[in-house]
């Protein structure tokens, strides 16, 4: 009797111990509740904060329309700028932005898509350890020191070279080539290290020469990515501000050729937000030009996705 | 437990940058609370790039003789220093410009203390030969009337103007005393002396204007109707372009900042410091000049 009376507490304790257990959160639960909260906590706040800067940019920027009646054709299309007599004519500087935009990404791409073909299909051991190193230096190299080489050195070369003051897109261009390199010449390289083997090695079997191969086949294949990393070049180039400021003159004036000092969005931003109150045009004028740069921003991420899902398309075809 | 204690500093990090920034905006915005005590606090200076420099140095001074105040001075621009005044974030606002000519700003509600005063001058490069320049010869310069250094007996020399950024303190001091009105043709603009000072020092034929703080041997200061940009030219108003440093503050300064404002005008900061960073003191000047521009004799 006794001794079974014994067993059947023991058994009734063994019980209550293991409902205890599997009634609460292992150790490892917890972790993963924690774990769970905080990620969420982060991805919370992140939405916010984009969230807010989207809010606040967009009702800054629109202030200009809304409040100081300017009409957005004006704004766009306008070519004079002078905030403080009243003329946001933003053109001049929509123009200039693309402009060394474009030029920067023209210039860098056959330097950035050479770069990476020799780092992936000629010489990938060179590569690997001499250029990138190189390429990810030029990449940590603060915006400031590109522009102060810019001024020092690229602005009275082009000065001798093509001749008028030095400042203007064509010494911004060279400063966002230099820029922008490191970015699309990176992203290319894991693109083009993206393509199969079998294509290389189908192409190669066929008979093909490294060249063909190369030319025809991995560029072929690996061009949606190609294309993607011009863009995230591109949108560098656009956003960057101090290193082009400090060498294309600021010059509100429609850029006339490559020579003539002109401006960008970011550039009369930062030349003019300390002098502007808030709440007056010449200052929602410039939230309006920072509006504009965010749509573009958007606009180029929208790009980048298209190009993807287009690019996955044909692989599966 | 090694997870835990990182977990448990990574919060405790951030709760702290948290409650650091809380602390930042709310100490600002009840800094007239603890005027009670004999000065502490904080004083917050912000605004124009030209007046920072004095400022900051007389603020390092001044905190060095009063522990418990804590002072900070940066720049902006004196639009900053307007705006950010007038909406109570600072204490003091720094400008280069009367309020009263800021689209914006309510004036009658700032009160002005005006703790130094600049000369400034046009600059040009050494190449382009130019030493003197009657007044009407610059503005016809600056509206783009006048393209070439020959035509004002210089270098046959194409003139490039680098001006400042619309709204800055120094364009619209040069362009109250010089253009009067006029609109200046559309050209270079840069946001800083430092930048003008060495690109006119480097770009054949440029022209722009300076401080007299900032000028060096690199490059020529021009005089104008032969007289020169010195210091005893401005204390007499011989010599026009000029401003005011200006301390701008909001209804009744509390203990820390009326203290450092009387600091400022005091002889310790005027006679020596002020000429000593290439200002010139405000007990020199011989007349005053008003929101409006005109001049009257002291």
């Amino acid at each position: 009797m006794e001794q079974t009376n014994f067993q059947l507490k023991k058994q009734k304790s063994q019980s209550n111990d293991w409902s205890a257990r599997l009634h609460h959160a292992t150790r490892a639960t917890r972790e993963d509740w924690m774990g769970k909260g905080i990620s969420y906590l982060c991805i919370g706040v992140i939405i916010l904060v984009v969230a807010s800067m989207l809010w606040f940019i967009t009702s800054k920027g629109v202030a200009t329309f809304t409040q100081n009646h300017v009409s957005l054709t004006k704004f766009l299309f306008g070519t004079n700028w002078a905030p403080d007599q009243g003329h946001i004519g933003a053109l001049p500087m929509i123009v200039g932005s693309f402009a060394v935009t474009f030029a920067a990404a023209i210039v860098a791409t056959p330097f950035a898509v050479g770069t990476a073909i020799f780092m992936t299909e000629i010489s990938p051991n060179k590569g690997r350890k001499l250029l990138q190193p190189v390429i990810e230096l030029l990449v940590g190299i603060p915006s400031v020191v590109y522009g102060f080489i810019g001024l020092a050195v690229v602005v009275p070369f082009m000065r001798h070279v093509v001749g008028g003051s030095g400042f203007g897109i064509i010494s911004a261009t060279f400063v966002l080539f230099v820029m922008v390199l490191p970015t699309i010449t990176s992203m290319t390289v894991d693109s083009l290290r993206a393509v199969p083997r079998h294509f290389k090695e189908a192409s190669l079997a066929l008979g093909a020469t490294r060249w063909q191969t190369v030319s025809r086949v991995i560029l072929r294949s690996a061009t949606p990515g190609i294309l993607t990393a011009v863009i995230f070049g591109m949108a560098r180039a656009f956003g960057e501000a101090l290193a082009v400021q400090m060498v294309i003159g600021n010059a509100a004036i429609m850029p006339k050729n490559l020579i003539s000092p002109a401006s960008t969005l970011t550039s009369q931003l930062t030349t003019g937000i300390g002098d502007t109150i808030d709440g007056t045009l010449p200052n929602n004028a410039l939230w309006s030009l920072a509006l504009i740069l965010l749509l573009m921003s958007l606009f180029f991420n929208a790009l980048v996705r298209v190009i993807a899902k287009r690019g996955q398309l044909k692989h599966e075809r | 437990m090694n997870k835990g204690t990182k977990l448990a500093m990574g919060i405790a990090t951030i709760s702290l940058l948290l409650v650091g920034c809380g602390k930042a905006t709310s100490s600002t915005s009840s800094k007239s609370s603890s005027s009670s005590e004999a000065l502490s606090g904080k004083v917050t200076a912000v605004g124009s790039t030209a007046l920072q420099p004095l400022a900051a140095k007389a603020g390092a001074n001044f905190q060095a003789k009063n522990s418990k105040v804590n002072l900070t001075v940066q720049g902006g621009g004196s639009g900053t220093g307007l705006s950010q005044v007038q909406a109570g974030a600072v204490s003091i606002g720094n400008s280069d410009i009367f309020a009263e000519e800021k689209e914006g700003i309510k004036a009658d509600k700032l009160t002005d203390h005006k703790v130094a005063v600049v000369g400034m001058a046009p600059v040009v490069n050494k190449d382009a030969g130019i030493k003197n320049l009657k007044m009407a010869q610059v503005k016809q310069i600056f509206t783009g009337k006048i393209t070439n250094w020959k035509e004002v007996g210089g270098k046959d020399q194409k003139i490039v103007i680098i001006n400042r950024a619309q709204g800055s303190g120094t364009r619209a001091t040069f362009e109250n005393a010089v253009l009067k009105g006029a609109t200046a043709v559309k050209s270079q603009e840069q946001d800083s002396n430092g930048a003008v000072q060495k690109i006119v020092a480097t770009t054949p034929g440029a022209i722009s204007y300076l401080a007299f703080s900032y000028f060096t041997n690199k490059l020529q200061a021009v005089s104008i109707d032969n007289v020169t940009p010195t210091d005893n030219n401005v204390e007499s108003n011989k010599w026009k372009i000029w401003s005011y440093e200006h301390m701008y503050t909001k209804g009744t300064p509390d203990k820390a900042v009326a203290a450092f404002l009387k600091y400022m005008d005091s002889k310790t900061v005027q006679d020596s410091l002020v000429k000593d960073m290439g200002y010139i003191s405000i007990h020199d000047m011989k007349v005053t000049k008003d929101a409006k521009g005109t001049v009257t004799q002291n």
